[in-house]
Formats: structure tokens, sequence, C-alpha cells
């Protein structure tokens, strides 16, 4: 059962970079990019540095796939998935998030 | 085991250690138990640079000899001591300091000394020759008390002695014996263009002047006599006028000498005792003495190659030069003045432009037999190919020295060269060898350097060198993809371009009109860089945060603990006392961990991105200003604390690295740049190290370009000498400019410059003689980014909606749990992680 949680405005999203949430204890990095309308969560947690960096990082794609890349040591994960894209054996959660109206939310449970 | 045999070498110069590093190189180094002797004080060095000692090199930038060669190859090196005696008979060597050894084979490279002409008066004080850095120290001294000096000898060595001379701030006069200046290489015609070039660079030329004897002079020290009445007035001579073999302790012994002098040798190199080779200048081969390093070097492969038991010979060398002078080209190939039967010429003269190229060929019009360059040798690398493999020239030989018009190209690809064509004459490494080179993985001209040695000679082979390796790896297939990543297919340097041409200012509207895709860290980057380069806006506008590395979009760099650290700017590493207490105020309050830099300045690590804003406020208050510790951009410009303290201080090394730190601070680049400035060439800022470095003499600044310390170390360039403060600041921005538009991401200025076609000479001639007529365009996109400068911290805490950005979580005010200090040595420092995972679990 999906739960969405108030976050923040939307005013609140750096466009084209990401921002950090605490919910319930947990760091989310929230990646904004307006020219697709689009959201992404996941755990803001960088398990190759092992510290909370991830919304730092910058976004784009590779090939095709929406990424952020580790602002320590560079390696990209997916925004949909968490995925690293250069190990597969390494994945970060990632979480529902949404624009709804002015307000941004988030849904611990999974992606939207 | 069989006894050793000792082999004693005479005379540590050029050649002498040349041959001895060969014999290193070589398997048989095991058979012998090796000796030389060394007159001067120092080992080897490279008489080629020998000039640019007076521009800032020392000793050691000169020497030859690896550290530890001798030690570790086990050679008895005899320092300052000259070899007196040889008895061939008993087989030995004695020496000036009585040491005697007993040799099996003994090579002789004693070299020459410069030829003082037997005048009445030659000898008297001030009166040098030019040969060693002794020769230099005098000189130096001398030129103390001098106003006016004059070079005996107009050829290329007196012409080189002639700008050392300028360089000294001397007036400076050319004497020349014969009708025209470089009377073995040049034909009147580029002799005169010559004269009138070396003329505009203020040096004064005579020539057909017999000088008879040198007496005391009326305004200055010396008066120089000539045969048809005239007289010169100058405080100083130096002798450049030839050179003479050193055969003295050969003919002693009753070795054969040639009529002109030289110790006369074979094929081999052998002289007329068999167990004595004379190999470099010493040697007179066919009758014939060779005043260069390169026949001298491949005498030295023909000894080792012989002790080998391989068959080898010494075939005589080409004796094609070029003058080494900043803003004269000069060079001469075989036989300029058409003294081969039928051979037949072809002339180029530009008087506007002041150009004069003259081709000697062959009477059936097939072989280049010569050639003089005057004014442009830009050809030489060409006509030296077609000239050394005898390569049948094209239909129109003309078109070789006649200006390229539209498209067609005139230069001989390197696919044409034969494989044993000789590429680097210095090192004899022919365009099979790097093809070898290249075959086994090597791809890169660093890395070819370093595998076959070309290129680390003189430097005239580097760009020939180049396109041999790009042809090369375009024939593998190895596709050189030179796309920066996949949103874009451009180069850097494409993208600069089309930012500029199209004047774009966002990496939005650029990836939609040239890119696909979203873009990722490298193009964002990339991009965001070069839009700072060309317009400098604040770098936190709305349309530049998200393309920004992390370190730029907050203005600190991260720290593996994901807090930042805070460099505030010290111009020229200079701080006020209350400065200093400032910043320790500010980082006690914020409970920083603070260090002083590599960079000369302090370093406040640990604060929380929440605490960034609130710091630089403090620190802005109490007048500092952001250090771009972050940025590829100019970081320090180190000083050492120069004339306004220093005993030996030349010039004000710290206000003039606080000049250009302002001027230059702020400047975007493909990646960081560093400078620094020395007060005196003792070099205590380490200014060589540099991308850009400054160090102050008696007659101005000189500047050193492309240096690098780092993962791998480059001495930087000398670029100019003597320079005054004008100058030299417009040379910086034509260097930085250049390199911020042309270079590659992430390519620091030495790399920049290892990868350059025509590395430090094309450099030059963009920048000094503008060859691109684009120093003017280089000037003004300079001033627009100094003049846009703006403190990015301080443009940041005034503005609210930028500060939003330093939160650390969007919707709480909490901070991070998982930054976690403790204490080392009185300061904190970021705990590891068994500490951190036991002082949270006690905290829960
Ligand atoms: C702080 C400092 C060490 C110190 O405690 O002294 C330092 C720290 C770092 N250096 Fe450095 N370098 C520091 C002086 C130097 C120097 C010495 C100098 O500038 O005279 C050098 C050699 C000189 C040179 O660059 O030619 C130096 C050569 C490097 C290199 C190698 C560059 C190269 O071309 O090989 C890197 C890596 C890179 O840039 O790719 C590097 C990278 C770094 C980074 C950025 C690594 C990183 O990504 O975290 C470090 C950032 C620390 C920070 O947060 O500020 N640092 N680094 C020094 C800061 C100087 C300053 O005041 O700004
Ligand atoms: C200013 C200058 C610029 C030059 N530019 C160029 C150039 O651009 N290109 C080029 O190809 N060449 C150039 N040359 C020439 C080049 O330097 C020489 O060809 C080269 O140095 C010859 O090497 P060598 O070993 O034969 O002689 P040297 O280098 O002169 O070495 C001979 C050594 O033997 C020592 N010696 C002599 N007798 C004794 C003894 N009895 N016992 C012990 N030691 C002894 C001498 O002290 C000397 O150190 C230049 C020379 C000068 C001076
Ligand atoms: S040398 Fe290495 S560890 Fe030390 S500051 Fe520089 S980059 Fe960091
Ligand atoms: S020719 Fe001198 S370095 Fe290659």
């Amino acid at each position: 059962m999906a739960q969405w949680i108030d976050i923040c405005s939307k005013g609140d999203l750096q466009p084209n970079s990401g921002v950090c949430a605490l919910v319930e204890g947990q760091q989310i990095a929230i990646f904004y990019m307006p020219e697709d309308n689009a959201v992404f969560a996941i755990n803001n947690y960088d398990p190759f540095g092992k510290v909370n960096v991830l919304s730092r990082g910058l976004i784009g794609d590779i090939k095709g796939e929406v990424m952020v890349s580790s602002p320590l040591y560079k390696q990209h994960f997916s925004l949909k998935t968490g995925q690293c894209l250069e190990d597969e054996t390494v994945t970060v959660a990632a979480y529902g998030v949404r624009i709804n109206g002015e307000r941004v939310e988030i849904n611990l449970n999974g992606a939207a | 085991m069989s006894k050793k045999k000792t082999l004693v070498v005479i005379g540590n110069g050029m050649v002498g250690q040349n041959f001895l590093a060969t014999l290193m190189a070589s398997d048989i180094k095991e058979g012998y138990e090796v000796v030389t002797f060394c007159e001067e004080t120092i080992p080897a060095y490279d008489r080629v640079h020998l000039s640019e000692y007076f521009a800032g090199k020392s000793a050691d930038d000169l020497s030859l000899v690896e550290q530890d060669f001798f030690e570790e190859n086990n050679i008895t090196i005899h320092m300052g001591d000259k070899a007196s005696s040889i008895d061939r008979a008993a087989k030995t060597v004695t020496s000036d300091k009585g040491i005697v050894i007993s040799y099996d084979t003994l090579i002789l490279a004693t070299g020459s000394s410069a030829f003082v002409p037997p005048i009445p008066g030659h000898d008297r004080d001030g009166c040098i020759p030019y040969r060693t850095i002794e020769d230099l120290d005098d000189m130096m001294a001398a030129a103390k008390t001098s106003k006016v000096g004059a070079v005996v000898g107009g050829g290329l060595l007196g012409l080189e002695a002639a700008k050392a001379l300028q360089d000294l701030n001397l007036k400076t006069h050319v004497v020349q014996f014969a009708p025209r200046l470089m009377a073995a290489q040049l034909d009147d015609g580029g002799a005169n263009l010559l004269k009138s070039k070396i003329e505009d660079l203020g040096v004064s030329v005579l020539t057909s002047k017999n000088t008879t004897k040198i007496v005391d002079g009326d305004t200055c020290k010396h008066k120089m006599v000539f045969a048809d009445g005239g007289e010169l007035e100058t405080d100083m001579i130096l002798y450049s006028a030839g050179i003479r073999p050193r055969d003295e302790i050969a003919a002693a012994c009753g070795l054969k000498i040639a009529d002109r002098g030289g110790i006369v040798v074979s094929d081999q190199c052998l002289t007329s005792d068999e167990n004595i080779y004379a190999i470099g200048e010493c040697a007179s081969w066919n009758d014939q003495i060779f005043g260069l390093v390169a026949p001298g070097y491949a005498m030295a492969r023909t000894v080792v190659a012989q002790l080998a038991g391989e068959e080898s010979c010494f075939t005589g060398a080409d004796m094609s030069t070029k003058l080494k002078l900043n803003g004269v080209d000069v060079a001469s190939i075989g036989d300029p003045h058409a003294s081969s039967e039928g051979a037949l010429v072809y002339t180029y003269q530009n008087g506007v432009d002041g150009i004069y190229k003259r081709l000697v060929v062959s009477s059936d019009n097939k072989t280049l037999l010569g050639a003089v360059l005057v004014g442009d040798a830009s050809g030489y690398p060409t006509l030296s190919q077609y000239y050394l493999n005898a390569i049948e020239l094209p239909s129109n030989p003309d078109s070789l020295i006649l200006p390229a018009r539209s498209d067609e190209s005139v230069g001989l690809g390197p696919d044409a060269l034969p494989a044993n064509a000789q590429i680097c004459s210095c090192y004899d490494v022919s365009k099979g060898d790097i093809c070898t080179s290249i075959e086994g993985g090597c791809t890169t001209l660093g890395g070819l350097k370093g595998d076959t040695k070309a290129a680390t000679g003189c430097g005239g082979c580097a760009a020939l060198l180049k396109s041999v390796l790009d042809c090369e790896l375009e024939k593998a297939g190895v596709e050189v993809n030179t796309d920066i990543c996949e949103h874009f297919a451009h180069t850097r340097q494409d993208l600069f371009n089309v930012v500029k041409v199209e004047e774009i200012k966002t990496f939005s509207e650029l990836i939609h009109k040239h890119g696909k895709g979203k873009g990722c860290e490298i193009c964002k980057q990339t991009v965001g860089s070069i839009l700072a380069s060309q317009w400098n806006e604040y770098i936190l506008k709305d349309s530049h945060v998200g393309v920004q590395d992390t370190n730029d979009t907050f203005l600190a760099n991260m720290q593996k603990d994901g807090t930042y650290s805070v460099v505030p700017r010290m111009t020229g590493g200079e701080v006020t006392p209350d400065g200093l207490i400032a910043i320790g105020q500010i980082g006690k309050k914020y409970g920083l961990y603070t260090k002083v830099t590599g960079g000369q300045r302090v370093d406040l690590f640990g604060a929380r991105v929440d605490q960034l804003p609130l710091i630089w406020k403090e620190l802005i208050d109490a007048g500092f200003e952001s250090g771009h510790a972050y940025g590829k951009s100019l970081r320090t410009v180190k000083s050492c604390v120069g004339s306004t303290w220093c005993r030996f201080g030349v010039d004000d090394s710290v206000g003039l690295a606080i000049e250009l730190e302002n001027r230059y601070k702020g400047l975007r680049a493909p990646h960081k740049i560093k400078f620094a400035v020395s007060g005196c060439t003792r070099e205590c800022a380490e200014a060589q190290s540099k991308d850009i470095g400054i160090i102050a003499v008696e007659g101005g600044w000189n500047l050193y370009v492309c240096g690098n310390g780092g993962m791998k170390p480059r001495h930087g360039d000398l670029f100019a000498t003597n320079l005054d403060k004008e100058t030299l600041i417009k040379y910086i921005d034509r260097v930085l400019t250049f390199y911020v538009q042309t270079a590659d991401r992430m390519q620091r200025t030495s790399v920049w410059m290892e990868n350059m076609e025509g590395g430090l000479d094309y450099l030059k001639s963009v920048v000094i003689d503008d060859k691109l007529n684009i120093c003017e365009q280089l000037e003004e996109q300079m001033r627009n980014v100094v003049d846009a400068y703006q403190c990015e911290w301080k443009t940041t805490i005034e503005d609210e909606s930028k500060l939003k950005r330093f939160r650390t979580f969007v919707n709480s005010d909490k901070h991070d749990e998982n930054i976690v200090f403790v204490e080392e040595r009185g300061q904190v420092r970021p705990a590891n992680i068994e500490e951190r995972e036991l002082l949270l679990a006690e905290e829960a």
C-alpha cells in the first residue's frame, strides 16, 4: 500500500541537481530534471566512499539510463533503480517520489 | 671466469659520456673495468644548450649524467684530473695528479677547444673563449663591469654567443673575418638576409674584418684594431671563431695527426694504434672534423659495436644545422653552395616578410643535394628527410619552398619514409625503431620518448616523431576517438569554438543544439569550465549549478567523510598577523582542523555543508576572499621573500606574485594552474615546477612555462628572458588564453605542451611572433575574464536564494550524524569506519 509522505515544496528542489531529505531517520537524495518534469529518489549513502554524499553528485545519463555520479569516486548509480552501473553486485535503495501540485512526496516502500 | 679488461676513456664531455652510457646499456659491459678522466670540475653536461645557462639553467639542469650513474655502473671517474701522457708501449695513462692506469683499450674523447686567434693582446683580461661552463662564469663576472661586448666569429656559435651577450644587456658586436655570416652554411642571399635579421635584434655585424691586435681602449677597456684600419672599442671579447681539436696528448705519444689537426681515425674510429680509438670532436675522419654532437654519438656507437665484436663503420655524417636563436629562423642542409657537378638551384625570395629559401637539386631534378632556409625554417624537417633518405623529389621541386597555396600539402607524409629513415639524429632512432615500439603497445608521444629516447636530445625531431606516431596509429586502425563522451561527438577544442562562435551561454542550449541525451559528469564539467573561461559568469547561476563538479557547486573541496575544506586566498603566500589570528579564531570557533598547505596558504578542514556560508561570511568580514581551491582555475602564485628582505634578492618577487595572483584569480581553465615567482636564480619558490614560473634576473624577469609537480614532474621550458613586467604579463595573458582555448579537458599545461606539434618553438611563434595573428584576440579575452572577476563566496553569501542549497536536509535542521570526528595531535580528524561505528553505537 503506497504511503506518500510530504517532504518539501517543489521550490526546495534544485533543478538539474540533487538535494537531501531526512525521512524517518533515512537520508534520501532527491533529484529533479525540470525539462522532463521528472523526480527521482535514492538513498544518499555512497557504498564505496561509505558516507552520505550521493545527493551532491552530478546527474545525467549513461547510454540513456538516468544516473548520478558519486562526487567522491565517480561511480554511476541508476536514478530509477539505484543499481551501480559499474558493479552489478552493488545497489542503493530507490524510493517512490512524485510531485503533487507544489509539494514533493516520498514513498519509502519502493518505486512509484 | 676470465679476468676483466681495463678500458680507459680520456675526456668526460658529451661524446665521452655518451660512449659510457652506450657501453653500459650493452651486454659487454661486464667484460670491462672502466676508468675515465674528466678534466673539468663537473661531469659531462649539455654543451649544445650551454647558452641557456644565461637564461637561468643551472649546471645541474644541463647535466647529462643520470644520478649515481658512475656508482651504479662501477665506473671510476677521476674528477678535475687531466690525463697528461700516454705510454703506448707500456699501455698506461698518467694524469696530472700522478695517477697511472694500465689499459687494454683506450678511448680518446678529448673534444676541442675554441679557436683563439694568436694576435697580440688576445689574452687580455675579459677576453674569453666560449666553450665551457667555467667560461660562462668568467663571462658573467666580466659582464658585470662591461657595457659593450664583441664576439669574434660570425658562425653558428658566434651568433649564439652574441645572443648571450645581449642577454647580459651589453651593446653587442659580431666581428666576422669572412665576407658573410655563417660562411660555411649559407650562400650570399641567405647570409645577407640573416645579417639584417641579426641587426634587427640590435646586434651590429661587421664582416670582412681581420683583427690584427687588441690594445687599451679609449672609451672602453679594449680596442680591436682591424687590418683595414678600422677599430672597435669594447669591454669584453668572446672567441667563437671555430674549434681546434684537442689532439695534443695524442700527438705527444706519436699517434697520427691530420694536417688540419685532429686525431686520424679509420672507419672503425681506430687511431694509428690498434688499441686506441678516438671519437667526437677530437677525431679526424677523411680529413674532416665534425663540430656537431650527432656524428660524435655515431662514432661512440661504432666503437661500442666493435668492442662487442660486431662489424660497424662510421660513414660520415650529415652536417645540416638549424640555428637556435629566438626570432631568427635559419637552417642549412647538405651542400647549400651547389658545388656538386650539374647541380640546379631554385630560389624563393620574399623581401616583404624577410624570407629566403634556396634548394639545390641534382642535374636530373630528382634528388635534393642541399638547401638554405632563412626567415622561415618550418620546411626543415621535411627537406632534411628528402635529403637524408634520398627520397625522389616531386616533379616540381619548387613547390617545396613556395608558400603553400590553397589546400595543397607540400609536407612529406611520414608514410613516404623508408623504415631505415633516421627520425632522431641525436639518438639515432629510425622510423623502424619507432614502429617497433608502437607495435609493442606504445601509443603516446611520452611513451615513445621514454622507450626510444627519440626527441629527448635537441628536440628538433619532435614534430616528425608525432606525425610518425599518428600515421602508424591510423594505419593500425587504432581509431583515435577524440569525442569527449557519448553525449558530444566533439573534442574540447571543438566545443570551445562552438560556444564562442555561437555565443552559447548555457549547457542545456549547447546539448540541445550539438549533443544528445542529458549529459554526464565528463561533458558537464568540461562545458561548465568552457562557459566559465569564455563568459566568466557567476558559477552558481541557476543555469550553471547542475553542470559544475561537486566541488564547484559548493565552492569547497569535498573530503573523504563528506565534509569540506575551506581555503581563503593568500596572494603570494603573504598574510598579516591579524589575518592569521582571524583564521585561527574562525578555525577554533567551528572546530576545524587547520594545516598549512603545499601551496603557501592555510586550509581549514571538516566544515559541514551548512557551516560553509557561516565560515565564509566571517572570513570575508576579516578581509579574505575565495582561494578557488575547488576550481579548475588559478590556484596559488607561490613566492619567495625576494629582494625586500633576502640579501640575494634581485627583484620583488612577493610584489609580482601578488599582482599576478590578483590578475588571474578566478580564471577557469581545462585544469588547475599554478604559478610561482622567485627573486633570484636560487629559486626558493620552485618556479620551474609550475605551469607559469618567473625568476628575477639582472635584466628583468625570465619566464618559464608548462612545468608541473605532481604525478609526472616536468621542468618548465624557458620561454623568454629579461622581460619587463608589461611584456611578461602580455606573454602570460597570451599563453594562458591559448592554453584555455586549445587544451584537452583535464590537461595540465605540461601535457598540453608535450602534445603540441612543434612544441616550445611553436608556442613561441604563436605568442611572441604572433604567427597565427591572434594575439590581440587572446589578450582581449583575458581582459574580459579579468574584468569579470568576482569573489564567488561573496556573491553567494549575499544571495538568500543561493544559501538554500547549503542545507544538509531540505526538511530538517539536523546534521548528518555519520560525520564523526576523533581527536589527534590536538585537532579533529574524521573517524575511521571502526571508530565511527563504535562511537555511534555508544551514542545509541
Ligand atoms: C591541500 C593540498 C595538500 C596540503 O595539505 O598541502 C592539496 C590537496 C589536494 N590535492 Fe594537491 N594539494 C595541495 C598542493 C599540491 C601541490 C603543491 C603546489 O601546489 O605547489 C601539488 C604539486 C604541484 C602541481 O600541481 O604541479 C599538487 C598536486 C596535485 C595533483 C597532481 C596534479 C598533476 O598534474 O599531476 C592532484 C590530482 C589532480 O589534480 O588531478 C591533486 C589533487 C588534490 C586534491 C584536490 C585531491 C582531491 O580531489 O581531493 C586535494 C584536495 C584537498 C582539498 O580539499 O583542498 N594535487 N597538490 C595542497 C593545497 C594547495 C593550495 O593551497 O591550494
Ligand atoms: C655554445 C655551443 C653551442 C653548440 N651548439 C651545438 C648544436 O646546436 N648542435 C650540435 O650538434 N653541436 C653543438 N655544439 C657542439 C657540441 O657541443 C660538440 O660537438 C660536443 O660537445 C662534442 O663532444 P666531445 O665529447 O667530442 O667534446 P667535449 O664536449 O668538448 O668534451 C671533451 C671533454 O674532454 C675533456 N678533456 C680534454 N682533454 C682531456 C684530457 N687530457 N684529460 C681529461 N679530460 C680531457 C675536456 O675538458 C672536455 O670536458 C655546440 C657547442 C658549443 C660550445
Ligand atoms: S598528495 Fe595525495 S593525499 Fe596528499 S593531499 Fe595531495 S592528493 Fe591528497
Ligand atoms: S634529433 Fe635531436 S632529439 Fe631527435
